[in-house]
C-alpha cells in the first residue's frame, strides 16, 4: 500500500490534502442543491396552472439548460481556466452539432410532412394504411 | 517557496510554450471527446423522438402510458448517484480506500435502483400491449429511453470493475485515471438524463 502511493506520487500524482477535501465537498453539495431545487422546480412546472400553458415548454427548457450548466460546473468541473479551452471548444462544438441534427431534423420532418400533397399528413397515411 | 516560483513561472512563460500538460488534463481531455461523441449519438436519437412523438397510430400516447411519480424517484436515484460519485472523486483523491468503496456502493446501488424502476416501467408498458413496435412513437421512446438505460448497465458493469481493480491493483496511476473518465462517463449520463426526463416525459402531450 505504502509503495502504491510512492510509485503514484512519483509519477507526479499527488493526493490532495484536507483542505481540497473540504472545497471540493462543498463544491459537490452546491452542485447536488442547486440540481435538487432545478428538478422540483421543472417537475413543478410541468404540473402547474400557474404558469401561462405555451409558456411552459420554454420554462421547462430553461431549467433543463441551467440544470445541465449546473452539472457541467459542479460536477464535470467545467471551467475557463487556461488548462479548459480545449475542454471548452470541443464543447462549443458538441453542443453546435446537437442543435443541427435536432433542429435540422426537426425542420426538414416538418417541412416534409407539410408537402405531403392531398393527404393529411403522416396520421392520414397511417390511417389509410390499416 | 517553490510554489511561489512556479506560479511566476506560470504567468511568464506563455501556454503554448509550456511544454506538455499533466497527464490529468489529456486524459481528461480525451475521454470529454468521447462523451461528446456519444452525446452526439443521443442527440441524433432526441430528433428521432422529437420527431415520432405524436406518431401514436391510435395507441397509446405519452400522457396515458407515464407516471411522474416513478419519474421524479427515478431522477432522484440519478441526481443523488452523481452526488455519491463525486464524494468517491474526492476520496480518490486524498487517497482514502475506505471512503471511495463507500462512494462507489452507494453510487452503484442508486444505479441499480434507478434501472430496477426504468425497467419495471417497460415491463409494465410491454405487458399493456405499449411495446416497441406498436406506433413509431414507441419505438423513439424505448430507443432513446433504453440507449440511456445501456449507457448506465454498461456504467455499472465498469464501476464494478474499478473497484476490484482499487484491490487488485491499488492506487496506480492508470487506475486512477480509469476512475477520473467513469465519474466524467457518470456525470455526462445525469446530463442526458435531464434532456430525457425534459423532454420525453416532463414534454408529453
Amino acid at each position: 500500500m505504502n509503495n502504491q502511493e510512492l510509485e503514484s506520487s512519483n509519477d507526479g500524482e499527488t493526493p490532495g490534502d484536507a483542505r481540497d477535501w473540504k472545497s471540493g465537498l462543498a463544491k459537490a453539495l452546491m452542485g447536488l442543491a442547486a440540481s435538487v431545487v432545478l428538478t422540483l422546480a421543472s417537475f413543478w412546472a410541468a404540473g402547474t396552472h400557474l404558469v401561462w400553458g405555451p409558456g411552459v415548454p420554454v420554462l421547462l427548457a430553461a431549467l433543463a439548460i441551467g440544470q445541465m450548466g449546473v452539472h457541467l460546473v459542479f460536477f464535470l468541473h467545467i471551467s475557463s481556466g487556461p488548462e479548459g479551452t480545449n475542454t471548452i471548444l470541443a464543447l462549443a462544438f458538441g453542443v453546435f452539432v446537437v442543435a443541427l441534427v435536432v433542429f435540422g431534423s426537426l425542420i426538414i420532418m416538418a417541412n416534409l410532412d407539410a408537402g405531403m400533397v392531398g393527404m393529411v399528413g403522416m396520421d392520414g397515411l397511417a390511417r389509410m394504411q390499416r | 517557496m517553490t510554489a511561489a516560483t512556479t506560479t511566476v513561472a506560470e504567468i511568464e512563460i506563455p501556454i503554448s510554450e509550456r511544454g506538455p500538460s499533466p497527464r490529468k488534463v489529456i486524459v481528461g481531455y480525451g475521454f470529454w471527446l468521447f462523451l461528446l461523441s456519444d452525446i452526439i449519438v443521443f442527440s441524433a436519437l432526441f430528433a428521432a423522438y422529437a420527431v415520432l412523438s405524436g406518431r401514436t397510430a391510435g395507441g397509446p400516447s405519452g400522457v396515458q402510458l407515464f407516471h411522474r411519480d416513478n419519474v421524479l424517484v427515478e431522477t432522484g436515484c440519478l441526481l443523488l448517484s452523481s452526488f455519491t460519485c463525486a464524494m468517491m472523486s474526492l476520496a480518490i483523491e486524498v487517497r482514502r480506500r475506505g471512503l471511495m468503496v463507500a462512494g462507489a456502493v452507494l453510487t452503484f446501488a442508486l444505479g441499480a435502483a434507478f434501472l430496477w424502476l426504468e425497467l419495471t416501467e417497460f415491463a409494465g408498458m410491454v405487458a399493456r400491449g405499449a411495446g416497441p413496435s406498436r406506433s413509431a412513437f414507441l419505438s423513439a421512446f424505448f430507443a432513446l429511453v433504453g440507449m440511456h438505460g445501456l449507457h448506465v448497465s454498461i456504467g455499472l458493469c465498469w464501476l464494478a470493475s474499478m473497484v476490484a481493480q482499487v484491490f487488485t491493483l491499488g492506487w496506480r496511476p492508470m487506475v486512477i485515471d480509469r476512475l477520473a473518465c467513469f465519474s466524467l462517463f457518470w456525470h455526462a449520463l445525469d446530463i442526458v438524463w435531464i434532456g430525457v426526463f425534459t423532454i420525453v416525459y416532463l414534454g408529453a402531450h
